[in-house]
C-alpha cells in the first residue's frame, strides 16, 4: 500500500489547502462562536464545498459521485484539520452517509447519496448514549409497531445533530446492551414526532446534540441493511471514519506544531529566542517524530482501506490511538509553549488545543482503541 | 515472465542448490553469527561453505557493483533475494560492520585503488573491521577526539585511545578518526585512516557491561604505522566522511527496535499470557493487555514510517536526516520493550544464571540490560535529538 503521495493526490491536497486558506481561515470559526450561529457552520461555504465534490469524493458515480478513494478524503480532512475548519464532513458523508452506502438498499441510496453529494441534505448517526464510545453498548429499542416500528431511548454526543435532517439511529431490535447481535439501523427524519434534538455547544466552539427517541415511529422502510446485523454495517463504516478523523487531528496537531515552533523562532527572552534553550528544542523535536510517526499511520490506514485490506479495522484503531495520544501531547505543549498568551482567548492555539481534545474523545479514547486492537490480534 | 520473475526463479534455485541444510535453522545464539574475519572464529564446515558461496556470487552485498565484487543487483533484485532467502530462513552468510558502515562509505568516498583493494574483501567477509570512533574523553562530542596521526613522509605516526570499539578484540582491520590538525576548528582537523589491528603498537582490552557481555573494548595505539595509501578521502576531511558513516550505523541500530537485534523470539504478547494469566484468549491483566497493545501499536507506527522513507526515497524525495528518527524512536521503543517484557516476567527475570530461571528468562534479563547501551551508542538519544531541532526544524543554536 502507497504511502507516498501521488501527483494527482498532492495536487488534490494542494488544491484544497488553498481554498480552506482562502474561505475558512481559523477567524471564520471564531465569527461563528462568537456570533452564535444558529447552525455553527457556514451553509454557503458547504454548498462550495459540495460543488468541488468534497461531499461525495468516495461515493459511487451514479449517485453523484467522484468514486475517488479515502486517501484523497484523508487528504481533505487533514486540511480541513489544518484550519479548524466547521464542517459537516465527518457525521454527513462518512458517518450518517456512509451507512447508506455501506448497507443501504438502491432506494435509499438514490435518495440519501445524491441529496449529500449536491450537499442538499445534512446527516448525522446517532449511536452513543453514555460518555464514552462503546458501539455495542446500545440500550435504545426499536420494537415493531403498526407496520414498522417505535423507537425509544437517549442518544448523545451527535455530532452536528442540531442541523441534521435525517437521522441513522442506531437501535436494538433484540438482546441486551454490550450483544452484537440484535442492533439495527434505522433512517429517521429529524421532524419525526417523538424525535426531540437538542443542541450542545462544545468546548471547540462545534455543535453536537442530544437526541431523544420517545416512541419515534418509523416505516418499515426506514431500515438499513438487515434487522438485527446492523453492527456489521457499523464496523467499517467506524473504521473509515477513524481512519479519516486521525488525518483531521493530524491536520490540526501538525498546524499546532508548526505555530508553536514558529513562536519559539520569534519569542525572545533572556536576550535571545526561547527556541534556544535545549529544555524546549528536544521537546519540539519530540513532537517532531511523534508527527511523523502519526503521518505515517494515518497514510497506512487510509490506504488499506482503498485496498479492501484484511487488516484495516486494527490499523484504524492504531491510527486513531496514536492521533489521540499525538494531539495531546502537542495540544498541551503547544500552550505552555507559547506561555501566558497561551493561555488568552485572544490567541489562536487554544482553539487547536480544545479542538483536539474533543477529537481525542470522538469515536473512542486510547485505551478504547488499544483494548480493541489487543482483541483484534488475539490478546 | 518478467526479468524480475526470473531473477527470482533464479535465486531460489540458487539458494536451494547452495544454502546447507543447517544454515537455515534459527540463529540460537551470538555464537552462530557468522562476521568473517581471518580468524574464523567458530566457523563450522557449513558456515564456511555458505560465506564461500554468497561471497563469491557477491550477494553477501547485493547492490555493491560487480567490479567491487558486489552482485551488481538492482534495489528491486536485492529485495527478491531477501524474500527468497527468508523463504527458506536462510541465515545471513555475513554479518559486518564492513558491509553495513565502512563499505557504503568507501563507495562514496574511497579511490578507486582502495575500493579495488577494500571492497571484494569486504564481501568475501576476508577481514572483520572494527570502528574507532569515539574516545573516553570525546563521547557525544565525537569531533573534539584526540587520538594524533603525525605525518612522518610516507606514513603516520598514530597515538592515542579509542573506546566502545565493537569487537576490537576480534577485529582484523579498524577505520579510525584521528586528528591530523589540532591547530584548527576541531571538525577541520580529522581524517579518515584504515590500519591493520596486527600493527605493532596496537593494544586492546575488552570492557564488561551491566550486561555481562563484553562486546566493546579499550583500543590503545602506541607509535603505530599507518602507509599513507590507507588514508580515505583528503587529509582534514574526515568529518564529512565520518558523519556520513554514522547515518548508516543509526539506521542500524534503529533497525534493533523493530526486534531484529533481541534474543526472546516469542512476542510479547504470548509472554505475557504465560506470565500475567489468560482469560478467555486474553491476557488477564488489562493493564498489561494495554501496555502491551501499546508496544505493539507503537511498532506498526515505526514500521509505517520505515515503509514510506523507502518509499520516498525510491520516489526521488532526498532522504533528510531521517536517519536520526530511527536511531531515536528505533532504540527509545527497543528499551521499552525490554522494559515491559521483564515487568511481565516479575521475579522470574530478576535471575543472572543458574537453575531456576530458564533461558529465555535468562536471556531476557540480559537483553533488557544490553538495551540501556542502544539509547548511547551511535550518538545518544540527546544527540539525536539536538540533531532534529537543528537540521530538520531550524531551531538556533
Amino acid at each position: 500500500m502507497a504511502l507516498v503521495l501521488t501527483e494527482e493526490q498532492e495536487l488534490l491536497q494542494q488544491t484544497a489547502r488553498e481554498f480552506v486558506k482562502e474561505k475558512s481561515p481559523v477567524t471564520e470559526l471564531r465569527r461563528l462562536r462568537d456570533s452564535s450561529d444558529a447552525t455553527g457552520f457556514d451553509g454557503a461555504l458547504w454548498k462550495e464545498m459540495a460543488e468541488l465534490g468534497w461531499a461525495s469524493v468516495v461515493y459511487p458515480e451514479e449517485f453523484g459521485g467522484m468514486d475517488m478513494g479515502y486517501m484523497e478524503l484523508g487528504l481533505i480532512f487533514e486540511e480541513c484539520g489544518r484550519s479548524l475548519v466547521a464542517q459537516p464532513l465527518l457525521a454527513t458523508v462518512v458517518l450518517g452517509g456512509g451507512c447508506v452506502l455501506e448497507g443501504g438498499n438502491e432506494t435509499q441510496k438514490k435518495d440519501v447519496l445524491t441529496a449529500v453529494a449536491g450537499g442538499e441534505r445534512l446527516l448525522s448517526l446517532a449511536l452513543q448514549e453514555g460518555p464514552h464510545h462503546a458501539p455495542l453498548a446500545v440500550a435504545t429499542r426499536a420494537e415493531e409497531a403498526d407496520g414498522g416500528y417505535r423507537i425509544t431511548g437517549n442518544k448523545t454526543f451527535v455530532l452536528d445533530g442540531h442541523v441534521a435532517e435525517q437521522l441513522v439511529v442506531v437501535a436494538r431490535t433484540s438482546g441486551e446492551p454490550g450483544d452484537r447481535d440484535g442492533l439495527t439501523l434505522f433512517l429517521v427524519d429529524a421532524g419525526t414526532p417523538g424525535v426531540e434534538v437538542s443542541r450542545t455547544q462544545s468546548m471547540d466552539g462545534r455543535n453536537t446534540a442530544n437526541v431523544n427517541l420517545s416512541g419515534a415511529q418509523v416505516e418499515r422502510s426506514a431500515v438499513i441493511g438487515e434487522v438485527g446485523a446492523g453492527a456489521d454495517i457499523l464496523d467499517p463504516v467506524l473504521d473509515r471514519a477513524l481512519a479519516v478523523i486521525s488525518a483531521e487531528m493530524f491536520g490540526t496537531a501538525s498546524e499546532a506544531f508548526d505555530r508553536a515552533l514558529e513562536y519559539l523562532k520569534t519569542r525572545e527572552q533572556f536576550g535571545v529566542v526561547i527556541g534556544s534553550f535545549q529544555g524546549l528544542k528536544h521537546r519540539a523535536a519530540d513532537m517532531f517524530v511523534e508527527l511523523e510517526l502519526s503521518r505515517s499511520i494515518v497514510f497506512d490506514a487510509l490506504s488499506a482501506v482503498d485496498a479492501g485490506a484484511g487488516d484495516v479495522p486494527s490499523l484504524a484503531s492504531c491510527a486513531k490511538a496514536r492521533l489521540n495520544d499525538t494531539v495531546f501531547q502537542v495540544g498541551n505543549e503547544a500552550v505552555q509553549m507559547f506561555g501566558g498568551i497561551g493561555v488568552t482567548d485572544e490567541e489562536d492555539i487554544g482553539l487547536f488545543m480544545k479542538r483536539s481534545r474533543v477529537l481525542q474523545a470522538t469515536l473512542g479514547n486510547s485505551s478504547y482503541h488499544r483494548d480493541r486492537f489487543a482483541a483484534l490480534q488475539g490478546f | 515472465m518478467s526479468d524480475l520473475e526470473a531473477f527470482r526463479q533464479e535465486a531460489k534455485s540458487w539458494i536451494e542448490e547452495n544454502c546447507p541444510p543447517s544454515m537455515r535453522e534459527r540463529i540460537e545464539s551470538p555464537d552462530d553469527i557468522e562476521w568473517g574475519g581471518r580468524a574464523a572464529q567458530g566457523r563450522t564446515d557449513d558456515r564456511k561453505v555458505w560465506l564461500d558461496r554468497m561471497g563469491e556470487k557477491g550477494w553477501t552485498c547485493p547492490t555493491w557493483p560487480k567490479e567491487y565484487g558486489g552482485g551488481g543487483l538492482s534495489k528491486a533484485e536485492a529485495k527478491v533475494l531477501q524474500e527468497e532467502m527468508r523463504g527458506v530462513h536462510a541465515r545471513p552468510a555475513l554479518t559486518s560492520f564492513g558491509i553495513s558502515m565502512l563499505g557504503p562509505a568507501l563507495l562514496e568516498y574511497a579511490s578507486e585503488e582502495q575500493k579495488k583493494h577494500f571492497l571484494p574483501q569486504i564481501v568475501k567477509g576476508e577481514i572483520w573491521w572494527c570502528q574507532g570512533y569515539s574516545e573516553p574523553g570525546a563521547g557525544s562530542d565525537l569531533a573534539s577526539l584526540q587520538t594524533r596521526a603525525e605525518d612522518k613522509g610516507d606514513h603516520y605516526l598514530v597515538n592515542g585511545q579509542k573506546i566502545w570499539t565493537s569487537y576490537a578484540d576480534k577485529a582484523d582491520w579498524i577505520f579510525c578518526l584521528v586528528r591530523t590538525n589540532p591547530d584548527v576548528p576541531k571538525h577541520d582537523g580529522i581524517s579518515f585512516l584504515l590500519f591493520d589491528m596486527a600493527s605493532p603498537g596496537v593494544t586492546v582490552s575488552p570492557i564488561q557491561l551491566i550486561s555481562g557481555s563484553s562486546p566493546f573494548c579499550q583500543t590503545f595505539f602506541q607509535d603505530v604505522k599507518v602507509p599513507k595509501k590507507h588514508l580515505v578521502g583528503e587529509v582534514n576531511s574526515g568529518w564529512t566522511i565520518a558523519k556520513r558513516l554514522l547515518q548508516h550505523e543509526r539506521s542500524m541500530i534503529g533497525g534493533m527496535g523493530l526486534g531484529l537485534g533481541g534474543g526472546v523470539s516469542r512476542g510479547a504478547p504470548e509472554i505475557a499470557k504465560d506470565y500475567c494469566g489468560e482469560s478467555d484468549g486474553r491476557i488477564a491483566d488489562p493493564v498489561a493487555r494495554d501496555r502491551v497493545a501499546q508496544l505493539q501499536m507503537d511498532a506498526r507506527c515505526y514500521g509505517a514510517t520505515t515503509r514510506r522513507a523507502a518509499e520516498e526515497a525510491k520516489a526521488g524525495i532526498p532522504p533528510g536526516p531521517a536517519s536520526s528518527i530511527f536511531k531515536l524512536y528505533g532504540t527509545e521503543m527497543n528499551k521499552r520493550r525490554h522494559e515491559l517484557l521483564i515487568s511481565i516476567m516479575g521475579t522470574q527475570a530478576t535471575g543472572w544464571e543458574g537453575d531456576g530461571f530458564n533461558a529465555e528468562e535468562l536471556g531476557e534479563t540480559r537483553d533488557w540490560l544490553r538495551s540501556f547501551g542502544n539509547s548511547i551508542e551511535g550518538g545518544t538519544s540527546e544527540v539525536q535529538l539536538n540533531i532534529i531541532a537543528k537540521r530538520v526544524l531550524g531551531l538556533p543554536d
